[in-house]
């Protein structure tokens, strides 16, 4: 009975690993089960999550189009609708297109599945709840990410398809760009918290990450809409270009799998954003309440903090599919090489010199005014180059300030002008004329 | 007796892909045999606790190198299509070279360490491993990259190098004048 209590009492405090050993004693077989048993669920849980992310996004990006969204199976709010065709995709058949490379083709929908639970090994649940604390967290991530990029060159050149290949080639070059900004993006909080270890930059967040350094907060979030392939930077599937990219020759629950990678990796990141810059499961201090009895309840409150953070960010993902339209090929790869990569690299320097220079006995509060202030001084100054930039290239579309450039633009301000009536409709057809361009001058002629 | 046992399964992976390079037919198969190898060269270097170099060589080997090659493979239309044999006669001239090379390596690695266990090296016994030095590798290898002790002065000149090569190719790509109208 005492035995029974404890198992419950542990399974609330995620605490089941010192359960078993203080059950079965210790040794290096329980310690192996122990380990297997963590890596089974971890790996179930990513694999069923998918089932409620699916749901949740159709649901929330019907509710942004103004659609009502799945509604019929499973009761009212279309619960099992996700599960209805996870089935369908089970039963499907499994088709093998003519002059496909075997090796390639039935490889790649495995290795993306395993290079999207790959990751999950270094997340922190909460307190203690973490599959393996590396000292190089943070660089095992952003290995293994740009490794999985692999899968997607497998699957494309391997369904022997050109859009298909097509897509991939999109793919990688889109991914291969946006790791640059990532992980120079990343690198801010390991500066900040003097440590790769995920473990370790949660516990040098006694505030949040989010206020020092904003700025890279922002770049890693573009970024990693970027290596998920979402909206706005989803073309590597973009249905009207290139039928559905790399996976287009693939049905049933092979294309199942990789649609589970991108919900599975789009979840990690939001979870890598909470980690990272929201302090993950930290609240607090009382997700590292024991209780007087010795079962460490604070994890499931670290737990539940965890995913509240992981689900807002989530939430902002799917907002942004919902809102965003596709961007272009070359604006993509523009935007990467010409801003976001010199931001972030601008960035890291200021970080690393002004937390260099910071003696060491300031308190964070005053440590994070210092890198907010910044932080918030760069965006300004970024913000003010894109201005003038944006404005110069108008003038040039426009012809500019300069002689015969308002003529340029508004070639019919000769006539038309001077009569009494046609003053208000003539000045309408110009109510889309681009921004920062001069109101043009009306001046009545007698 | 574990450690063992993934050794010789990493090491088989890494010289079965290895051989799969070189003797495969299809050049794109070729690559993806490079990057199991690879992969297994990762693997050995985790087990030899050196986790940052493992990492290292997945993100640039197989996230960076392997990916270039396969990107030239795809670029070249008319090698994708070969079937011939890859083996041309130079065969024999290989195997010696190869046969030397490993020979010399055994010797040399007999000279630092034991390989029968027990016997004497030219340093005497096998040099002990200090356990703080592996427990904290990773933050000891920053150190001495960035330290005036250590190697600042090597490290900086591959940097400096690395951003001739930036710089060179961007020179290389760059549009000369009176060919923008082609781009």
């Amino acid at each position: 009975m005492s035995t029974i209590i404890d198992l419950l009492k542990s399974l609330l405090s995620l605490s089941l690993g010192d359960f078993i050993r203080r059950t079965f004693g210790t040794s290096p077989g329980i310690e192996l089960l122990i380990d297997i048993g963590g890596v089974v669920i971890l790996s179930t849980f990513c694999l069923l999550i998918v089932i409620f992310l699916i749901w949740l996004e159709r649901k929330l990006i019907a509710r942004m189009q103004d659609r009502i969204g799945p509604n019929r199976v499973g009761g009212r709010y279309g619960a099992l609708q996700t599960v209805a065709d996870v089935v369908k995709l089970l039963s499907k058949e499994i088709i093998h297109p003519s002059g496909a490379d075997w090796i390639s083709y039935n490889a790649a929908p495995i290795l993306t599945v395993i290079a999207a639970l790959l990751v999950w090994a270094v997340m922190p649940f909460a307190p203690g709840v973490i599959g393996v604390d590396l000292n190089i967290g943070v660089f095992y991530v952003m290995a293994i990410s740009s490794a999985s990029v692999m899968v997607l060159l497998l699957a494309g050149w391997g369904s022997n398809n050109k859009y298909a290949l097509l897509g991939a080639f999109r793919a990688v070059a889109q991914m291969v760009s946006y790791e640059v900004p990532m992980i120079l993006a990343l690198l801010v909080p390991v500066i900040l918290a003097r440590t790769m270890s995920t473990d370790g930059i949660i516990a040098a967040q006694s505030i949040p990450f989010l206020l020092f350094a904003p700025v890279s907060a922002l770049i890693f979030y573009i970024s990693s809409l970027a290596e998920t392939g979402r909206t706005p930077f989803d073309l590597l599937e973009a249905e009207s270009e290139i039928v559905a990219g790399f996976h287009i020759e693939y049905g049933g629950m092979k294309f199942g799998m990789f649609f589970l990678a991108e919900f599975v990796n789009t979840l990690f990141w939001s979870g890598m954003f909470a980690t990272l810059y929201l302090g993950g499961y930290r609240f607090f201090g009382l997700e590292n309440w024991v209780s007087a009895d010795g079962y460490p309840y604070g994890r499931m409150i670290g737990l539940i903090v965890f995913f509240i953070k992981t689900f807002s960010v989530y939430f902002v993902y799917v907002w942004i599919r919902g809102t965003l339209p596709r961007v272009r090929v070359d604006q993509i790869l523009n935007y990467n090489w010409k801003f976001l990569v010199p931001l972030s690299l601008v960035l890291i320097f200021f970080v690393a010199l002004i937390d260099k220079l910071i003696p060491a006995g300031t308190g964070p509060a005053a440590r994070m005014s210092i890198h907010l202030a910044l932080n918030l001084l760069l965006a300004f100054l970024t913000l003010e180059v894109l201005r003038r930039r944006g404005r110069q290239f108008r003038e040039s579309l426009s012809g500019g300030d300069g002689p015969g450039g308002r003529e340029a633009l508004f070639p019919d301000d000769d006539h038309g002008h001077g009569s009494d009536a046609h003053e208000a409709p003539a000045h309408d057809d110009h109510g889309d004329m681009p921004l920062g361009s001069r109101e043009p001058i009306a001046v009545p002629i007698h | 007796m574990s450690q063992q046992i993934v050794f010789f399964i990493l090491a088989a992976i890494t010289l079965t892909s290895a051989i799969a390079v070189v003797a495969l037919r299809n050049l794109f198969h070729a690559a993806l045999a490079l990057m199991a190898s690879f992969l297994g060269v990762a693997g050995i270097y985790i087990l030899l606790e050196a986790g940052f170099l493992g990492m290292a060589q997945l993100l640039v080997y197989i996230g960076a190198i392997s990916i270039l090659i396969i990107f030239a493979v795809m670029m070249t239309r008319r090698m994708m299509q070969t079937r011939e044999t890859p083996f041309n006669s130079q065969v024999v001239a290989a195997l010696i070279g190869t046969l030397l090379s490993f020979a010399v390596l055994v010797v040399v690695i007999g000279q630092l360490y034991p390989l029968v266990p027990g016997t004497d090296t030219m340093l005497g016994s096998a040099p002990a491993v200090d356990p703080a030095i592996i427990e904290n590798s990773t933050a000891r290898m920053g150190l001495s990259f960035v330290s005036a002790d250590g190697y600042v002065l090597p490290f900086e000149a591959a940097s400096v190098l690395l951003l001739a090569a930036l710089v060179g190719s961007i020179i290389i790509a760059w549009p000369r004048s009176g060919e923008e109208e082609n781009l």
